[in-house]
């Protein structure tokens, strides 16, 4: 017999009641505390991938679009631009590397991109087995696709077109694999990756029936822009890297203004991008506040409702001995108890939670959001559980210090 | 052994007890009877130190209780004195067993859960100790409320209207329980009541 076993008896006594508090507070820390997750792996994931990348140029169109499609692999291209004007840049003495992109074919939906080593040498990607992509139609698979579509070195494939595993395929010409790459935690684990040649070959021979054209199909521009200038190649977008940062003032406003090429600020875009989607997270995390403090209320009014109910057993647990802290302790710890439990249960909720929207998020654009441990923001979140399990359980309790024993015992 | 001198108390100007002086030895009993509205129970908190008189004396034991702190008050009330209430009443959310050791974790004396068993196998509820105390009948509930009043071996018992709400045949079984009981660990009985079925049974008799 202790106090803690008291409160437990307690707390069962009532079970509905101590459900309900619990309950609302698993649902409140659980949102904030799934808010808190996705939101630091997201911002983890995007800044991780932009890294090294102060520029993307692109055919015009929205920047976050371009953004999006070139660095994350996870919207449409804007559209072709000319190698030419891309390489007209490397003249620029602000300009250190630029990484040309070309897309616009798929296998089982993993994007086939067409780049240089460079690309490989940026994400620091490592061979795991065979070689780099050489020759036109070589591939390197990202550790993502080689696990997921079971092709091995040496196995040959025809790619699809479009971004969608159901675009129709590339029979005649089919891509070979030479290597796969370890994983790098980046976006190159979900791409094939090929030479920029691969990309131009398998679009120059292709013929294509006038029913499958399609309104702003990359791969289909491309096509286009080859039979009508055949000596100009395509690629899709750019990824551009400064000397120093000055550059950053002066080339982006010039290839807008003078090229037929935009240049979008992969920072400003994705800071963009989360002001924007801060707005949802702030809304879920007032709500989140408002079920806490409900929560709040909750063990405040069932307490004080036990309470009134229990004024005997206070009385008669006082005249045994007990002293008024002693059963004032008694009921802050039912309070706490709450407060732990529905923080537990929040937490674990908030993982599952995690667990369901990784799934859905690796199916739709193969990225992976795993991590689940727990956050120093989430210990901020326990003080926080704690001292309203506190307050709610003290307001009530306080009439304990003014019960009269004798009075009391003799009312019943 | 509990002995009074001199008591009075009042709740207002109008309304003001004086109380007969009461001697109680060990292992003796006394039966305080008086109608409603005499200040029965009043007098029984004064007695059991729930109340604070406004003249007179009180001794338990060997402690002479004025001019002490209300601290020192519950500490002696929990050791020396065990209290029988009308209506037996519990902390409904523990079991019967936890209810008796309750009076021995909050006096801060020995959880001893063989003499639990052992009292309740004497007042005859062996069977009960794992329910909660509401499934049990009154007559049930006021013995379990004996053995909880028995568990710190008080020097006094003192029962305020213990079998009122209970038929002739709990009312008999229960009253020799409490003078079996509190001769053999040696305490005082003080009963208050209005109980007339009781008059017969007390040789010592005080009337308010």
């Amino acid at each position: 017999m202790n106090l803690f076993k008291i409160s437990i008896a307690n707390l069962k006594e009532k079970k509905l009641n101590s459900f309900l508090s619990a309950l609302l507070l698993t649902l409140g820390i659980g949102m904030i505390s799934l808010l808190l997750l996705l939101n630091k792996q997201l911002d983890e994931q995007f800044r991780r991938n932009i890294r090294g990348i102060d520029m993307v140029v692109g055919a015009k169109g929205s920047p976050l679009q371009l953004i999006l499609s070139s660095i994350y692999q996870i919207d449409s291209p804007t559209g072709n631009i000319p190698l030419s004007e891309v390489n007209a840049l490397k003249r620029n003495p602000f300009v250190k590397n630029i990484i040309p992109l070309s897309m616009g074919d798929n296998y089982h939906g993993f994007r086939i991109v067409g780049t240089t080593p460079k690309y490989v040498g940026h994400f620091q990607a490592k061979i795991k087995e065979g070689t780099l992509f050489s020759k036109p139609m070589d591939v390197t698979l990202g550790s993502k696709v080689a696990k997921n579509v079971e092709l091995k070195i040496g196995d040959t494939f025809a790619s699809s077109h479009g971004l969608d595993s159901d675009g129709d395929a590339h029979n005649d010409k089919k891509y070979k694999v030479t290597g796969i790459f370890e994983p790098t935690g980046s976006v190159v684990d979900q791409l094939v990756l090929t030479n920029l040649e691969s990309v131009w070959e398998i679009h120059e021979h292709a013929e294509m029936p006038a029913s499958d054209i399609k309104e702003n199909d990359p791969a289909h521009e491309e096509e286009m822009g080859e039979t009508h200038h055949e000596a100009e190649k395509q690629v899709t977008s750019a990824l551009i890297q400064f000397r120093n940062p000055m550059g950053l003032l002066t080339i982006p406003r010039q290839i807008n203004q003078n090229t037929s090429m935009q240049a979008a600020l992969p920072s400003i875009e994705i800071n963009r991008l989360f002001s924007l989607l801060g707005v949802g997270i702030d809304t879920l995390r007032a709500l989140a506040l408002v079920i806490i403090i409900i929560a709040g209320v909750s063990v405040f009014i069932s307490l004080y409702n036990s309470l009134k109910e229990r004024k005997y057993e206070m009385a008669l647990m006082l005249s045994m001995g007990a002293t008024r802290t002693k059963l004032f302790l008694m009921l802050l710890l039912e309070g706490l108890i709450l407060a732990v439990t529905g923080y537990l249960s929040g937490v674990l909720l908030s993982r599952v939670g995690l667990l369901l929207f990784s799934r859905a998020a690796e199916q739709d654009f193969h990225y992976s959001i795993r991590e689940f441990s727990l956050l120093p923001e989430e210990l901020y979140l326990l003080a926080g559980a704690l001292v309203l399990g506190l307050l709610a359980a003290a307001l009530p309790s306080l009439g304990i210090y003014r019960l009269n024993i004798s009075r009391t015992l003799a009312e019943e | 052994m509990i002995t009074s001198k001199n008591l009075t108390f009042s709740y207002s100007p109008q309304k003001r007890f004086n109380f007969p002086d009461i001697a109680c030895n060990d292992k003796e009993a006394l039966l305080i009877l008086g109608q409603s509205g005499r200040g029965k129970t009043t007098f029984l908190h004064l007695l059991a130190l729930l109340l604070q008189p406004d003249a007179g004396e009180i001794q338990i034991s060997v402690h002479n209780l004025s001019g002490l702190s209300a601290i020192e008050r519950t500490k002696i009330r929990a050791k020396n004195l065990g209290i029988i209430y009308q209506r037996a009443h519990f902390v409904s959310a523990l079991s019967v067993m936890d209810n008796i050791l309750l009076s021995t974790y909050l006096a801060g004396s020995k959880q001893d859960k063989e003499k639990a068993s052992y009292l309740a196998d004497e007042l005859g509820f062996a069977d009960h100790l794992n329910k909660k105390t509401t499934q049990l009948s009154q007559g049930e509930q006021q013995r379990v409320s004996i053995a909880r009043a028995l568990m710190n071996n008080p020097n006094v018992i003192l029962a305020d209207e213990p079998t009122s709400n209970l038929d002739d045949n709990n009312c008999q079984k229960v009253i020799e329980l409490l003078k079996k009981q509190s001769s053999l660990i040696g305490a005082s009985l003080v009963v208050v009541t209005h109980d007339q079925r009781l008059k017969d049974e007390f040789p010592n008799q005080v009337f308010l």
